[in-house]
């Protein structure tokens, strides 16, 4: 079983949202000064899919990062949870795409990898939100595609996998290769292990460029987006909180709801 | 982009009825057709749902395009991208919105890229921008930190949209429009899932997504007990329970209830934070609430910036007294 898993870089989404900062000026968000970059979390789930399938019947987890500036202690934790591989896209021409450009390169260069059985990607990534990456990469490979899955057994060729749905879930089998995305119903992603972290120490991950997977620097990154983004802002918070007090706990619970009804809130 | 023209609206049915996203969409959508000039469309894709194009009509579209195919019973990628591109095709929108639920936000990209355009999904706000008559498409992104405005200049400009961000027209059945019937011309043989089981999982009582009062408890519950308290509290006020994560990763209460970035997106009338600090991955699933109410024994606590009123204090001291008093003044 080859699985390929699409994992990113981000801005840790656990900052405190106060050091959330943009930059009017290049309509980019700041990296909050001490904050060190994280593996997307949801990304962090379709690594815990793909092990889960390695657990149950063996196989190789390629990780595949897109992004500049790639810290490698960060993007090697797919390493250290217990993926085989890792594979980083970097390079400036990759730098600003959006979800069209940035699968055009990820397809790219699993079509290189050649032999992939399922590819999985998180369900979207915590800073553009954009949800739409896997659908693409399934797209251009011509692959069948199911998103937001959160559980994934294979047999006979295979998979089985549950979807979530806005009324509970479907169950819906596919012939492999598969593109699945992950939504975070699939269960925590596992810490890593010591002996994960020694071996992702060991690991030098390959680097790959445009013309490596076969691609113009035209093509991909800011060059190849179709969509524009014509603004980034913070959006206002409304009110200031009324703390409601008392001289105990309970008595102030009281006031609450007192003011919960004066203020028509019930 | 002078060949295509219109805004259309993809309506999702369920249980033989219009869902209630594609009416919004289609109150949002009359607004950008009327922006434009032009005409607003919607189309009914599955199995025996003929019948509900009138009920499109009489929530605003001119005109409905119907794919009616026993094939299209169930929602599959394959076939549901097949059937649109057809329609998309074959109507050549300048605009099309889907809802953001299990189905648009699937099938919105994957139909995009058949068609060489992008979508935007999730959005809280389109608008016709004056000048290019181009549609600004507004979203949260980093996990509701920011917003962003995109546009496309590839056609049609696809965007998929929150429940309860844009607003219905009064269902009016004098309204008059026309029905298409297209043909999907589906070869079952490039459907390439099989739909094996529909499983509900309506948890007791009120679909998180659609309570007006959400209780949602936090790393500070402490257990799966305390979850007990959040649901009377919810069964009272008619609502339903959600969690943060913590609570959730240590199986304190069921992954489906997670509010927050990798988890739900609600908005409800009434969010009552108990015993939660308030990241920024927990707001980005409730910052679209109406009013946000905060049970917190950290006065520093960041809920507090998002809240509207708060206590402060232990939440095992305060829900009980809450609940009580709230059961008097509702009774009353």
């Amino acid at each position: 079983m080859n699985m390929v898993v699409c994992i990113k870089q981000v801005i840790d989404p656990e900052a405190p949202p106060a050091s959330f900062k943009i930059d009017p000026a290049t309509n980019k968000v700041v990296p909050p000064p001490g904050v060190a970059p994280v593996v997307d979390p949801y990304a962090e789930y379709a690594v815990e899919a793909a092990l889960k399938i390695k657990d149950a019947k063996g196989g190789k987890v390629t990780a595949v990062s897109l992004g500049t500036n790639l810290t490698r202690d960060i993007v090697k934790k797919p390493l250290a949870m217990g993926a085989d591989e890792l594979i980083l896209l970097e390079d400036g021409a990759f730098d600003g795409g959006d979800s069209w450009s940035t699968a055009y390169a990820l397809a790219m260069t699993i079509k290189k990898l050649g032999e992939y059985d399922i590819i999985l990607c998180g369900r979207e990534a915590s800073d553009w939100n954009a949800g739409q990456v896997g659908s693409a990469i399934a797209e251009i490979l011509g692959l069948p595609s199911i998103t937001l899955v959160k559980k994934i057994d294979i047999a006979d060729g295979k998979a089985r996998v549950e979807r979530v749905t806005d009324e509970g879930y479907e169950v819906i089998e596919v012939s492999l290769p598969v593109l699945i995305t992950v939504s975070h119903e699939i269960g925590e992603p596992r810490y890593p292990t010591i002996k994960g972290i020694m071996a992702a120490k060991k690991k030098e991950p390959v680097v790959w460029k445009p013309a490596d997977i076969g691609v113009e620097a035209s093509q991909v990154g800011a060059a190849g987006r179709r969509t524009k983004l014509l603004k980034l802002f913070q959006p206002v918070r409304g009110g200031k909180c009324e703390i409601v007090g008392g001289e105990s706990p309970e008595e102030a619970a009281v006031n609450l709801a007192l003011k919960l009804r004066e203020n028509k809130v019930l | 982009m002078s060949e295509n023209k219109g805004v259309m609206v993809f309506c999702e049915v369920s249980q033989g009825k219009l869902t209630s996203i594609a009416t919004e969409l289609l109150g949002g959508g009359r607004k950008l057709a009327d922006d434009l000039g032009q005409e607003l469309s919607a189309v009914l894709v599955g199995s025996g749902v003929s019948g509900l194009a009138q009920e499109a009509i009489a929530f605003g579209a001119n005109k409905v395009y119907v794919v009616d195919n026993p094939l299209l019973k169930d929602y599959q990628t394959d076939s549901y991208v097949i059937a649109m591109e057809k329609v998309v095709k074959q109507v050549m929108p300048q605009i099309l919105i889907l809802g953001q639920t299990a189905i648009g936000r699937d099938l919105a990209p994957r139909l995009a890229f058949r068609l060489n355009t992008v979508a935007s999904l999730g959005c809280l706000e389109l608008a016709i921008d004056p000048q290019s008559k181009l549609m600004l498409q507004t979203k949260p992104v980093y996990g509701g930190n920011a917003q962003a405005v995109f546009v496309s200049a590839t056609f049609p400009q696809i965007a998929t949209v929150r429940a309860k961000a844009m607003t219905p027209l009064e269902r009016d059945q004098s309204r008059k429009g026309e029905v298409v019937t297209i043909d999907a011309g589906l070869d079952p043989s490039a459907i390439r899932t099989r739909v094996l089981e529909k499983v509900s999982e309506k948890l007791e009582g009120i679909r998180l997504e659609d309570a007006k009062v959400v209780v949602c408890g936090g790393r500070g519950i402490g257990g799966a007990e305390g979850f007990k308290q959040l649901e009377e509290l919810a069964k009272l006020l008619n609502g339903a329970v959600g969690a943060t994560r913590p609570p959730c990763d240590n199986g304190w209460y069921p992954a489906g209830a997670q509010i927050g970035l990798t988890g739900k997106i609600i908005t409800p009338d009434l969010y009552i934070a108990i015993a939660l600090s308030g990241s920024s991955q927990h707001m980005s699933g409730c910052s679209g609430s109406k009013v946000i109410v905060a049970i917190n024994k950290d006065a520093e606590a960041n809920i507090f910036r998002e809240a509207r009123f708060g206590v402060v204090g232990d939440w095992k001291k305060v829900l009980p007294a809450l609940a009580s008093k709230l059961k008097e003044l509702l009774a009353g």
